[in-house]
Protein backbone atom coordinates (compact mmCIF):
# COMPACT_ATOMS: atom_id res chain seq x y z
CA UNK A 1 0.00 0.00 0.00
CA UNK A 2 2.65 2.22 0.51
CA UNK A 3 4.81 3.17 -2.88
CA UNK A 4 6.08 6.28 -2.86
CA UNK A 5 5.99 6.42 -6.43
CA UNK A 6 2.19 6.84 -5.90
CA UNK A 7 2.55 8.84 -2.66
CA UNK A 8 5.05 11.08 -5.01
CA UNK A 9 2.00 11.90 -7.53
CA UNK A 10 -0.42 12.02 -4.62
CA UNK A 11 1.82 14.86 -3.61
CA UNK A 12 1.98 16.44 -6.64
CA UNK A 13 -2.07 16.54 -6.88
CA UNK A 14 -2.30 17.59 -3.24
CA UNK A 15 -0.42 21.10 -3.74
CA UNK A 16 -2.32 21.11 -7.14
CA UNK A 17 -5.69 20.52 -5.84
CA UNK A 18 -4.81 22.79 -2.88
CA UNK A 19 -3.89 25.54 -4.70
CA UNK A 20 -6.84 25.35 -7.29
CA UNK A 21 -9.35 25.38 -4.26
CA UNK A 22 -7.97 27.94 -2.46
CA UNK A 23 -8.32 30.13 -6.15
CA UNK A 24 -12.21 28.57 -5.96
CA UNK A 25 -12.59 29.64 -2.52
CA UNK A 26 -11.04 33.39 -3.13
CA UNK A 27 -13.67 33.65 -6.55
CA UNK A 28 -16.61 32.55 -4.41
CA UNK A 29 -15.71 35.38 -1.82
CA UNK A 30 -15.68 37.53 -5.09
CA UNK A 31 -19.09 36.18 -6.38
CA UNK A 32 -20.17 36.98 -3.12
CA UNK A 33 -19.70 40.08 -2.89
CA UNK A 34 -21.40 40.34 -6.54
CA UNK A 35 -24.02 37.89 -6.35
CA UNK A 36 -26.12 35.76 -3.70
CA UNK A 37 -26.65 33.78 -6.44
CA UNK A 38 -24.04 33.38 -8.32
CA UNK A 39 -22.44 32.56 -5.27
CA UNK A 40 -24.99 29.55 -4.18
CA UNK A 41 -23.73 27.91 -8.06
CA UNK A 42 -20.06 28.42 -7.18
CA UNK A 43 -20.07 26.84 -3.52
CA UNK A 44 -22.12 23.79 -5.44
CA UNK A 45 -19.11 23.67 -7.98
CA UNK A 46 -16.97 23.81 -4.96
CA UNK A 47 -18.75 21.07 -3.08
CA UNK A 48 -18.94 18.95 -5.74
CA UNK A 49 -15.26 19.34 -6.80
CA UNK A 50 -14.47 18.25 -3.12
CA UNK A 51 -15.85 15.54 -2.61
CA UNK A 52 -14.50 13.84 -5.23
CA UNK A 53 -11.90 11.05 -3.29
CA UNK A 54 -9.03 11.41 -6.10
CA UNK A 55 -8.37 15.10 -5.37
CA UNK A 56 -8.18 14.44 -1.51
CA UNK A 57 -5.15 14.82 0.16
CA UNK A 58 -6.66 13.30 3.21
CA UNK A 59 -5.13 9.84 1.82
CA UNK A 60 -1.89 10.92 2.43
CA UNK A 61 -2.85 11.20 6.07
CA UNK A 62 -4.34 7.07 5.70
CA UNK A 63 -0.83 6.03 3.94
CA UNK A 64 1.06 7.22 6.79
CA UNK A 65 -1.07 6.24 9.45
CA UNK A 66 -0.60 2.33 8.01
CA UNK A 67 2.97 3.07 8.42
CA UNK A 68 2.88 4.42 12.21
CA UNK A 69 0.04 1.35 13.16
CA UNK A 70 2.77 -1.13 12.18
CA UNK A 71 6.04 0.83 13.29
CA UNK A 72 7.80 -0.57 16.21
CA UNK A 73 7.99 2.17 19.05
CA UNK A 74 8.28 2.46 22.75
CA UNK A 75 10.00 1.27 25.50
CA UNK A 76 8.69 -2.33 24.09
CA UNK A 77 9.53 -1.76 20.86
CA UNK A 78 6.50 -2.97 19.42
CA UNK A 79 3.93 -1.94 17.16
CA UNK A 80 0.37 -0.96 17.62
CA UNK A 81 -0.99 -3.74 15.66
CA UNK A 82 -2.23 -6.11 19.36
CA UNK A 83 -4.18 -2.80 20.21
CA UNK A 84 -8.14 -3.93 21.00
CA UNK A 85 -9.98 -1.27 19.80
CA UNK A 86 -13.06 -2.66 20.94
CA UNK A 87 -13.72 -5.71 18.38
CA UNK A 88 -10.64 -7.48 19.26
CA UNK A 89 -6.97 -7.02 19.28
CA UNK A 90 -5.52 -5.60 15.96
CA UNK A 91 -9.11 -5.63 14.74
CA UNK A 92 -9.89 -2.46 12.32
CA UNK A 93 -12.99 -3.07 9.97
CA UNK A 94 -15.94 -1.26 12.05
CA UNK A 95 -13.53 -0.49 14.74
CA UNK A 96 -13.97 3.21 15.43
CA UNK A 97 -17.92 3.14 13.79
CA UNK A 98 -18.93 1.71 16.97
CA UNK A 99 -16.99 4.26 19.37
CA UNK A 100 -16.65 5.91 21.60
CA UNK A 101 -17.05 2.73 23.92
CA UNK A 102 -16.51 1.12 26.94
CA UNK A 103 -13.05 -0.83 27.59
CA UNK A 104 -13.02 -3.35 30.34
CA UNK A 105 -9.51 -3.56 30.22
CA UNK A 106 -9.05 0.25 31.00
CA UNK A 107 -12.52 0.70 32.73
CA UNK A 108 -13.42 4.10 31.01
CA UNK A 109 -15.32 4.81 27.68
CA UNK A 110 -13.02 6.30 25.08
CA UNK A 111 -13.17 7.51 22.13
CA UNK A 112 -10.80 6.42 19.16
CA UNK A 113 -8.07 9.04 20.15
CA UNK A 114 -7.94 8.28 23.59
CA UNK A 115 -7.72 4.81 22.84
CA UNK A 116 -4.41 5.08 20.78
CA UNK A 117 -3.22 6.62 23.70
CA UNK A 118 -3.88 3.73 25.83
CA UNK A 119 -2.76 1.59 23.68
CA UNK A 120 0.95 3.25 22.78
CA UNK A 121 1.12 3.32 26.91
CA UNK A 122 0.19 0.34 27.86
CA UNK A 123 1.26 -1.85 24.96
CA UNK A 124 4.43 0.12 23.65
CA UNK A 125 5.47 1.35 27.24
CA UNK A 126 5.64 5.14 25.11
CA UNK A 127 5.76 8.05 26.54
CA UNK A 128 2.86 10.01 24.77
CA UNK A 129 3.82 13.88 25.68
CA UNK A 130 5.36 14.31 22.10
CA UNK A 131 2.32 12.74 20.40
CA UNK A 132 0.07 14.88 22.52
CA UNK A 133 2.17 18.20 21.56
CA UNK A 134 1.26 16.89 17.95
CA UNK A 135 -2.34 16.30 18.42
CA UNK A 136 -3.15 18.52 16.17
CA UNK A 137 -1.20 19.37 12.76
CA UNK A 138 0.12 22.56 11.41
CA UNK A 139 2.89 23.91 8.96
CA UNK A 140 5.82 22.01 8.84
CA UNK A 141 4.48 19.49 12.14
CA UNK A 142 2.92 16.50 11.47
CA UNK A 143 0.42 14.54 13.57
CA UNK A 144 0.69 10.92 14.72
CA UNK A 145 -2.73 11.17 15.58
CA UNK A 146 -4.59 12.73 12.61
CA UNK A 147 -2.85 10.13 10.74
CA UNK A 148 -3.77 7.03 12.78
CA UNK A 149 -7.43 8.42 12.88
CA UNK A 150 -7.53 8.63 9.03
CA UNK A 151 -6.14 4.90 8.77
CA UNK A 152 -8.18 3.22 11.10
CA UNK A 153 -11.72 5.51 10.55
CA UNK A 154 -10.83 4.84 7.37
CA UNK A 155 -11.28 0.87 7.95
CA UNK A 156 -15.04 1.30 8.69
CA UNK A 157 -16.15 3.64 5.49
CA UNK A 158 -18.73 1.80 3.87
CA UNK A 159 -20.15 0.74 6.97
CA UNK A 160 -23.13 2.34 9.48
CA UNK A 161 -22.25 4.60 12.72
CA UNK A 162 -23.57 1.97 15.38
CA UNK A 163 -22.83 2.00 19.52
CA UNK A 164 -24.48 -0.19 21.67
CA UNK A 165 -24.30 1.83 24.58
CA UNK A 166 -25.32 -0.45 26.91
CA UNK A 167 -22.53 -0.20 29.39
CA UNK A 168 -23.46 2.03 32.57
CA UNK A 169 -20.51 4.01 31.62
CA UNK A 170 -21.82 4.50 27.92
CA UNK A 171 -25.31 5.65 28.93
CA UNK A 172 -23.79 8.23 31.79
CA UNK A 173 -21.37 9.42 28.69
CA UNK A 174 -24.71 9.65 26.48
CA UNK A 175 -26.68 11.86 29.60
CA UNK A 176 -23.58 13.87 30.07
CA UNK A 177 -22.77 14.64 26.40
CA UNK A 178 -26.70 15.88 25.55
CA UNK A 179 -26.40 18.03 28.59
CA UNK A 180 -23.28 19.31 27.74
CA UNK A 181 -24.78 19.90 24.12
CA UNK A 182 -27.49 22.50 26.02
CA UNK A 183 -24.82 23.89 28.49
CA UNK A 184 -24.66 27.65 28.04
CA UNK A 185 -21.59 29.25 29.37
CA UNK A 186 -18.98 32.10 28.75
CA UNK A 187 -19.05 35.50 27.59
CA UNK A 188 -21.40 35.00 25.19
CA UNK A 189 -23.76 33.01 26.01
CA UNK A 190 -23.40 29.99 23.61
CA UNK A 191 -24.52 26.37 23.85
CA UNK A 192 -23.84 23.97 21.38
CA UNK A 193 -27.51 24.25 20.73
CA UNK A 194 -27.30 28.12 20.00
CA UNK A 195 -25.58 26.93 16.58
CA UNK A 196 -26.89 23.25 15.79
CA UNK A 197 -30.19 23.20 17.20
CA UNK A 198 -32.46 24.06 13.86
CA UNK A 199 -32.24 23.11 10.57
CA UNK A 200 -31.62 25.62 7.94
CA UNK A 201 -29.82 28.01 9.61
CA UNK A 202 -26.60 30.00 8.96
CA UNK A 203 -23.56 31.76 10.59
CA UNK A 204 -22.65 34.27 7.82
CA UNK A 205 -22.92 31.95 4.94
CA UNK A 206 -21.64 28.93 7.20
CA UNK A 207 -24.46 26.21 6.75
CA UNK A 208 -25.19 24.71 10.33
CA UNK A 209 -26.07 21.10 10.77
CA UNK A 210 -28.80 20.55 13.26
CA UNK A 211 -27.06 18.09 15.64
CA UNK A 212 -29.80 18.39 18.31
CA UNK A 213 -32.40 15.40 16.83
CA UNK A 214 -31.71 11.49 15.27
CA UNK A 215 -31.44 12.13 11.35
CA UNK A 216 -30.14 13.10 8.23
CA UNK A 217 -28.13 15.94 9.26
CA UNK A 218 -26.27 14.38 12.42
CA UNK A 219 -25.53 11.32 10.25
CA UNK A 220 -24.61 13.38 7.11
CA UNK A 221 -22.11 15.10 9.62
CA UNK A 222 -20.81 12.47 11.42
CA UNK A 223 -20.16 10.07 9.04
CA UNK A 224 -17.95 12.11 7.66
CA UNK A 225 -14.99 12.51 10.29
CA UNK A 226 -12.43 13.04 10.36
CA UNK A 227 -12.08 14.64 7.14
CA UNK A 228 -9.56 17.30 5.19
CA UNK A 229 -10.06 20.67 5.58
CA UNK A 230 -9.23 22.64 2.86
CA UNK A 231 -9.47 26.13 4.37
CA UNK A 232 -6.55 24.13 7.01
CA UNK A 233 -4.64 22.52 4.13
CA UNK A 234 -4.90 19.64 6.83
CA UNK A 235 -6.61 16.51 8.16
CA UNK A 236 -8.66 17.16 10.99
CA UNK A 237 -10.65 14.96 13.49
CA UNK A 238 -13.59 15.24 15.69
CA UNK A 239 -11.44 15.86 18.50
CA UNK A 240 -10.07 19.45 16.78
CA UNK A 241 -13.57 20.27 15.13
CA UNK A 242 -15.01 20.63 19.31
CA UNK A 243 -11.60 22.18 19.63
CA UNK A 244 -12.22 25.00 16.80
CA UNK A 245 -15.99 25.16 18.20
CA UNK A 246 -15.46 25.72 21.45
CA UNK A 247 -12.99 28.39 20.73
CA UNK A 248 -15.84 30.15 18.50
CA UNK A 249 -17.62 29.87 21.69
CA UNK A 250 -15.04 31.73 24.06
CA UNK A 251 -14.37 29.24 25.81
CA UNK A 252 -11.19 28.13 27.05
CA UNK A 253 -9.55 25.58 25.18
CA UNK A 254 -10.86 21.97 26.09
CA UNK A 255 -8.12 19.52 27.02
CA UNK A 256 -7.28 16.93 24.41
CA UNK A 257 -8.66 13.22 24.46
CA UNK A 258 -10.48 14.54 28.35
CA UNK A 259 -14.11 12.86 28.94
CA UNK A 260 -16.09 15.69 28.08
CA UNK A 261 -15.24 15.58 24.17
CA UNK A 262 -15.58 11.86 24.73
CA UNK A 263 -19.26 12.31 26.16
CA UNK A 264 -20.29 15.35 23.72
CA UNK A 265 -18.60 12.67 20.04
CA UNK A 266 -20.49 9.62 21.71
CA UNK A 267 -23.80 11.87 22.26
CA UNK A 268 -23.27 12.87 18.23
CA UNK A 269 -22.77 9.40 17.32
CA UNK A 270 -25.42 8.21 18.66
CA UNK A 271 -27.77 10.83 17.43
CA UNK A 272 -25.91 10.23 13.91
CA UNK A 273 -26.80 6.18 14.52
CA UNK A 274 -26.88 4.68 10.98
CA UNK A 275 -24.90 7.10 9.34
CA UNK A 276 -22.93 5.83 6.13
CA UNK A 277 -19.39 6.32 7.19
CA UNK A 278 -17.21 8.31 4.55
CA UNK A 279 -13.96 9.17 5.28
CA UNK A 280 -11.62 10.62 4.89
CA UNK A 281 -14.32 13.39 3.46
CA UNK A 282 -13.15 17.20 2.04
CA UNK A 283 -14.72 19.84 3.47
CA UNK A 284 -14.34 23.95 3.80
CA UNK B 1 -63.15 29.34 2.78
CA UNK B 2 -64.83 27.68 5.94
CA UNK B 3 -63.35 23.91 5.14
CA UNK B 4 -59.62 25.78 4.62
CA UNK B 5 -59.74 27.79 7.90
CA UNK B 6 -60.69 24.18 9.76
CA UNK B 7 -58.17 22.45 8.31
CA UNK B 8 -55.92 25.53 9.38
CA UNK B 9 -57.45 25.08 12.81
CA UNK B 10 -56.62 21.50 12.94
CA UNK B 11 -53.17 21.93 11.66
CA UNK B 12 -52.90 24.55 14.32
CA UNK B 13 -54.03 22.50 16.99
CA UNK B 14 -51.43 19.64 15.99
CA UNK B 15 -48.56 22.11 16.15
CA UNK B 16 -49.60 23.32 19.39
CA UNK B 17 -49.71 19.77 20.48
CA UNK B 18 -46.79 18.51 19.15
CA UNK B 19 -44.54 21.43 20.60
CA UNK B 20 -45.78 20.43 23.71
CA UNK B 21 -45.00 16.70 23.21
CA UNK B 22 -41.32 17.92 22.54
CA UNK B 23 -41.39 20.16 25.14
CA UNK B 24 -41.96 17.60 28.01
CA UNK B 25 -39.59 14.88 26.16
CA UNK B 26 -37.07 17.85 26.67
CA UNK B 27 -37.66 18.35 30.13
CA UNK B 28 -37.71 15.32 30.40
CA UNK B 29 -34.54 14.60 28.66
CA UNK B 30 -32.65 17.29 30.53
CA UNK B 31 -33.33 15.91 34.09
CA UNK B 32 -32.31 12.38 33.67
CA UNK B 33 -28.83 13.37 34.51
CA UNK B 34 -27.38 14.63 38.06
CA UNK B 35 -26.09 18.19 37.10
CA UNK B 36 -23.18 17.24 39.52
CA UNK B 37 -21.90 14.22 37.34
CA UNK B 38 -21.86 17.08 34.44
CA UNK B 39 -20.22 19.34 36.60
CA UNK B 40 -17.49 16.77 37.40
CA UNK B 41 -17.01 16.34 33.62
CA UNK B 42 -17.02 19.89 33.03
CA UNK B 43 -13.83 20.03 35.41
CA UNK B 44 -11.91 17.07 33.97
CA UNK B 45 -12.35 18.72 30.81
CA UNK B 46 -11.17 22.48 31.69
CA UNK B 47 -8.34 21.08 33.64
CA UNK B 48 -6.43 24.03 34.02
CA UNK B 49 -7.83 27.07 32.19
CA UNK B 50 -5.50 30.11 31.84
CA UNK B 51 -5.37 32.82 34.57
CA UNK B 52 -9.23 34.79 35.07
CA UNK B 53 -10.92 32.05 32.47
CA UNK B 54 -12.74 29.75 34.97
CA UNK B 55 -15.70 32.46 35.10
CA UNK B 56 -16.11 31.45 31.54
CA UNK B 57 -16.28 27.60 32.26
CA UNK B 58 -18.92 28.45 35.55
CA UNK B 59 -22.18 28.74 34.79
CA UNK B 60 -24.31 32.37 36.04
CA UNK B 61 -27.93 31.76 37.54
CA UNK B 62 -29.29 32.71 34.04
CA UNK B 63 -26.92 30.77 32.15
CA UNK B 64 -27.46 27.29 34.32
CA UNK B 65 -31.95 28.11 34.18
CA UNK B 66 -32.11 28.77 30.34
CA UNK B 67 -29.56 25.44 30.15
CA UNK B 68 -31.60 23.43 32.04
CA UNK B 69 -34.87 24.27 30.93
CA UNK B 70 -33.21 24.09 26.67
CA UNK B 71 -34.20 28.13 26.67
CA UNK B 72 -37.55 27.78 27.37
CA UNK B 73 -38.20 28.55 31.35
CA UNK B 74 -41.62 27.99 32.83
CA UNK B 75 -43.14 31.53 33.73
CA UNK B 76 -41.90 32.53 36.99
CA UNK B 77 -38.05 31.24 35.99
CA UNK B 78 -38.75 33.68 32.82
CA UNK B 79 -40.27 36.28 35.01
CA UNK B 80 -37.22 36.45 37.17
CA UNK B 81 -34.84 36.28 34.42
CA UNK B 82 -36.09 39.45 32.90
CA UNK B 83 -36.17 41.41 36.41
CA UNK B 84 -32.32 40.23 36.97
CA UNK B 85 -30.62 41.12 33.84
CA UNK B 86 -33.06 44.08 33.17
CA UNK B 87 -31.35 45.43 36.93
CA UNK B 88 -27.83 45.04 34.86
CA UNK B 89 -28.93 47.10 32.19
CA UNK B 90 -26.50 50.60 32.93
CA UNK B 91 -27.37 53.68 30.24
CA UNK B 92 -24.68 55.65 29.16
CA UNK B 93 -23.72 58.76 31.66
CA UNK B 94 -24.21 61.52 28.95
CA UNK B 95 -27.74 60.24 28.05
CA UNK B 96 -27.57 59.32 24.52
CA UNK B 97 -27.51 56.23 23.45
CA UNK B 98 -26.27 56.92 19.82
CA UNK B 99 -22.73 56.83 18.82
CA UNK B 100 -20.99 57.03 15.45
CA UNK B 101 -22.78 54.66 12.80
CA UNK B 102 -19.57 54.18 10.93
CA UNK B 103 -17.62 52.89 14.16
CA UNK B 104 -21.10 50.99 14.21
CA UNK B 105 -20.48 49.33 11.28
CA UNK B 106 -16.86 47.87 11.96
CA UNK B 107 -18.66 46.27 15.28
CA UNK B 108 -21.05 44.49 13.60
CA UNK B 109 -18.51 43.06 10.94
CA UNK B 110 -15.45 41.90 13.29
CA UNK B 111 -16.16 38.56 14.71
CA UNK B 112 -12.60 38.90 16.21
CA UNK B 113 -12.39 38.82 20.17
CA UNK B 114 -12.34 36.49 23.36
CA UNK B 115 -11.15 33.63 21.48
CA UNK B 116 -8.59 31.45 23.06
CA UNK B 117 -6.71 32.24 19.29
CA UNK B 118 -7.18 36.03 19.23
CA UNK B 119 -3.48 37.80 20.10
CA UNK B 120 -4.08 39.51 23.89
CA UNK B 121 -5.13 43.57 23.18
CA UNK B 122 -7.27 42.22 20.31
CA UNK B 123 -9.99 44.70 20.01
CA UNK B 124 -13.60 42.90 20.15
CA UNK B 125 -16.43 42.84 17.57
CA UNK B 126 -20.36 42.63 18.04
CA UNK B 127 -20.38 40.10 15.08
CA UNK B 128 -24.05 41.24 14.71
CA UNK B 129 -23.80 39.84 10.85
CA UNK B 130 -23.35 35.90 12.00
CA UNK B 131 -26.33 36.01 12.78
CA UNK B 132 -28.22 39.20 11.29
CA UNK B 133 -29.12 40.82 8.28
CA UNK B 134 -28.32 44.38 8.34
CA UNK B 135 -27.62 46.60 5.48
CA UNK B 136 -28.85 45.81 2.01
CA UNK B 137 -25.50 45.61 0.51
CA UNK B 138 -23.69 43.09 2.80
CA UNK B 139 -24.99 39.91 1.08
CA UNK B 140 -22.53 37.41 3.81
CA UNK B 141 -25.02 37.33 7.07
CA UNK B 142 -26.40 34.77 9.00
CA UNK B 143 -29.66 33.46 9.92
CA UNK B 144 -29.59 33.04 13.85
CA UNK B 145 -31.71 35.52 14.48
CA UNK B 146 -34.30 37.90 12.68
CA UNK B 147 -33.26 40.42 10.07
CA UNK B 148 -32.63 43.86 11.09
CA UNK B 149 -33.02 45.23 7.69
CA UNK B 150 -34.32 49.18 7.55
CA UNK B 151 -34.12 48.81 11.75
CA UNK B 152 -34.33 52.46 12.68
CA UNK B 153 -36.62 53.32 9.32
CA UNK B 154 -39.34 50.99 10.64
CA UNK B 155 -39.20 52.38 14.19
CA UNK B 156 -39.46 56.06 12.59
CA UNK B 157 -35.80 56.92 14.17
CA UNK B 158 -37.78 57.48 17.45
CA UNK B 159 -35.50 58.15 20.85
CA UNK B 160 -37.43 55.71 22.91
CA UNK B 161 -36.57 52.90 20.38
CA UNK B 162 -33.18 54.03 20.06
CA UNK B 163 -33.04 53.48 23.97
CA UNK B 164 -35.17 49.80 23.97
CA UNK B 165 -32.36 49.18 21.54
CA UNK B 166 -28.79 49.82 23.29
CA UNK B 167 -30.88 47.91 26.35
CA UNK B 168 -31.51 45.01 24.00
CA UNK B 169 -27.23 45.20 23.11
CA UNK B 170 -26.55 45.50 26.44
CA UNK B 171 -28.18 42.58 27.68
CA UNK B 172 -30.63 40.47 25.51
CA UNK B 173 -32.07 38.90 28.01
CA UNK B 174 -33.70 41.75 29.93
CA UNK B 175 -35.91 42.03 26.85
CA UNK B 176 -36.15 38.01 26.09
CA UNK B 177 -35.04 35.81 28.60
CA UNK B 178 -33.22 32.87 27.19
CA UNK B 179 -32.11 34.61 23.65
CA UNK B 180 -29.52 33.06 21.96
CA UNK B 181 -28.21 36.44 21.53
CA UNK B 182 -24.70 37.44 23.73
CA UNK B 183 -25.26 39.85 26.45
CA UNK B 184 -22.86 42.20 25.39
CA UNK B 185 -22.98 44.76 27.91
CA UNK B 186 -23.44 42.61 30.80
CA UNK B 187 -20.22 40.57 29.99
CA UNK B 188 -18.49 43.89 28.89
CA UNK B 189 -17.53 41.75 26.10
CA UNK B 190 -17.72 45.08 24.05
CA UNK B 191 -17.67 49.17 25.60
CA UNK B 192 -20.09 51.75 26.69
CA UNK B 193 -19.08 53.36 22.92
CA UNK B 194 -19.14 50.72 21.19
CA UNK B 195 -22.70 49.82 21.96
CA UNK B 196 -23.35 53.24 21.11
CA UNK B 197 -21.42 53.05 18.09
CA UNK B 198 -23.44 50.14 16.81
CA UNK B 199 -26.87 51.63 17.85
CA UNK B 200 -26.12 54.19 15.60
CA UNK B 201 -25.63 51.65 13.00
CA UNK B 202 -29.24 50.70 13.49
CA UNK B 203 -30.89 53.61 14.24
CA UNK B 204 -29.62 56.42 12.03
CA UNK B 205 -31.12 57.76 9.60
CA UNK B 206 -27.94 58.01 7.37
CA UNK B 207 -26.82 54.50 8.32
CA UNK B 208 -26.79 52.09 5.22
CA UNK B 209 -28.62 49.56 7.47
CA UNK B 210 -31.64 52.44 7.08
CA UNK B 211 -31.03 53.35 3.17
C1 LIG C 1 -21.02 30.18 17.42
C2 LIG C 1 -21.42 29.10 16.62
C3 LIG C 1 -21.12 27.67 16.99
C4 LIG C 1 -21.22 27.06 18.20
C5 LIG C 1 -21.68 27.65 19.51
C6 LIG C 1 -20.85 25.67 17.98
N1 LIG C 1 -20.54 25.47 16.67
FE1 LIG C 1 -20.16 23.66 15.79
N2 LIG C 1 -19.87 24.63 14.01
C7 LIG C 1 -19.97 25.99 13.81
C8 LIG C 1 -19.50 26.31 12.48
C9 LIG C 1 -19.44 27.70 11.86
C10 LIG C 1 -19.13 25.08 11.89
C11 LIG C 1 -18.53 24.85 10.51
C12 LIG C 1 -19.53 24.76 9.44
C13 LIG C 1 -18.82 24.72 8.12
O1 LIG C 1 -17.59 24.69 8.09
O2 LIG C 1 -19.50 24.70 7.12
C14 LIG C 1 -19.39 24.05 12.87
C15 LIG C 1 -19.18 22.69 12.66
C16 LIG C 1 -19.47 21.69 13.58
C17 LIG C 1 -19.39 20.27 13.31
C18 LIG C 1 -19.01 19.66 11.96
C19 LIG C 1 -20.09 19.90 10.96
C20 LIG C 1 -19.85 19.25 9.61
O3 LIG C 1 -20.66 19.48 8.73
O4 LIG C 1 -18.88 18.53 9.45
C21 LIG C 1 -19.75 19.63 14.46
C22 LIG C 1 -19.81 18.12 14.67
C23 LIG C 1 -20.03 20.65 15.45
N3 LIG C 1 -19.86 21.88 14.88
C24 LIG C 1 -20.40 20.38 16.75
C25 LIG C 1 -20.51 21.38 17.74
C26 LIG C 1 -20.61 21.11 19.16
C27 LIG C 1 -20.67 19.73 19.78
C28 LIG C 1 -20.64 22.32 19.78
C29 LIG C 1 -20.58 22.63 21.23
C30 LIG C 1 -19.49 22.13 21.98
C31 LIG C 1 -20.64 23.34 18.74
N4 LIG C 1 -20.53 22.73 17.53
C32 LIG C 1 -20.77 24.70 18.98
C33 LIG C 1 -20.44 26.92 14.70
C34 LIG C 1 -20.67 26.67 16.04
C1 LIG D 1 -25.52 34.41 18.18
C2 LIG D 1 -26.48 35.14 17.47
C3 LIG D 1 -26.63 36.63 17.62
C4 LIG D 1 -25.67 37.63 17.60
C5 LIG D 1 -24.17 37.48 17.45
C6 LIG D 1 -26.39 38.87 17.69
N1 LIG D 1 -27.73 38.63 17.78
FE1 LIG D 1 -29.20 40.03 17.89
N2 LIG D 1 -30.62 38.57 18.05
C7 LIG D 1 -30.37 37.23 18.00
C8 LIG D 1 -31.61 36.51 18.15
C9 LIG D 1 -31.76 34.99 18.14
C10 LIG D 1 -32.62 37.47 18.31
C11 LIG D 1 -34.13 37.20 18.49
C12 LIG D 1 -34.47 36.83 19.90
C13 LIG D 1 -34.40 38.03 20.78
O1 LIG D 1 -35.11 39.02 20.53
O2 LIG D 1 -33.62 38.01 21.73
C14 LIG D 1 -31.96 38.77 18.26
C15 LIG D 1 -32.61 39.98 18.36
C16 LIG D 1 -32.02 41.22 18.17
C17 LIG D 1 -32.72 42.48 18.22
C18 LIG D 1 -34.20 42.68 18.47
C19 LIG D 1 -34.92 42.53 17.17
C20 LIG D 1 -36.36 43.01 17.27
O3 LIG D 1 -37.14 42.53 16.46
O4 LIG D 1 -36.65 43.83 18.12
C21 LIG D 1 -31.77 43.47 17.99
C22 LIG D 1 -32.00 44.97 17.93
C23 LIG D 1 -30.50 42.82 17.82
N3 LIG D 1 -30.68 41.45 17.93
C24 LIG D 1 -29.30 43.46 17.56
C25 LIG D 1 -28.06 42.85 17.54
C26 LIG D 1 -26.80 43.56 17.43
C27 LIG D 1 -26.66 45.06 17.23
C28 LIG D 1 -25.80 42.63 17.51
C29 LIG D 1 -24.32 42.83 17.51
C30 LIG D 1 -23.76 43.77 18.40
C31 LIG D 1 -26.45 41.34 17.62
N4 LIG D 1 -27.80 41.51 17.64
C32 LIG D 1 -25.77 40.12 17.68
C33 LIG D 1 -29.14 36.63 17.81
C34 LIG D 1 -27.92 37.29 17.75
Amino acid sequence: MLDHVRQGTRLGWTICVSVTLTVMLLQIGTAVAQSADTSEKEIERYRAMISDPFSNPGYLNVDRGELLWKQAAGTKKVSLETCDLGIGPGKLEGASAAMPRHFADAGRVMDLEQRLLWCMENIQGADTKDVIKRRFSGPGVSSDMEDLVAFISNKSSGLKISLRNDHPKEQEMLAVGEAMFFRRSSISDFSCATCHAEEGKRIRLQGLPNLSKPGKQAQETMGSWPTYRVSQSQLRTMQHRLWDCYRQMRMPAPDYASDGITALTLYLNTQAAGAEINVPSIKR
Amino acid sequence: MKRFSTLLRVTTLATLLGTALTLATAAQQAAKVDPKIVDAYIKGTWKSPPEGWQVRIDQDETQRVCSAYRNDPPTAEFEKIRARELATVVFPADGTVLGDWKAGERVAQTGVGGQFSDAPGTVAGGNCYACHQMAKAELSYGTLGPSLLEYGKIRKFDAAESKQAYAKIFNAQSVQPCSNMPRFGYHKFLTEQQMKDVTAYLMSPDSPVNK
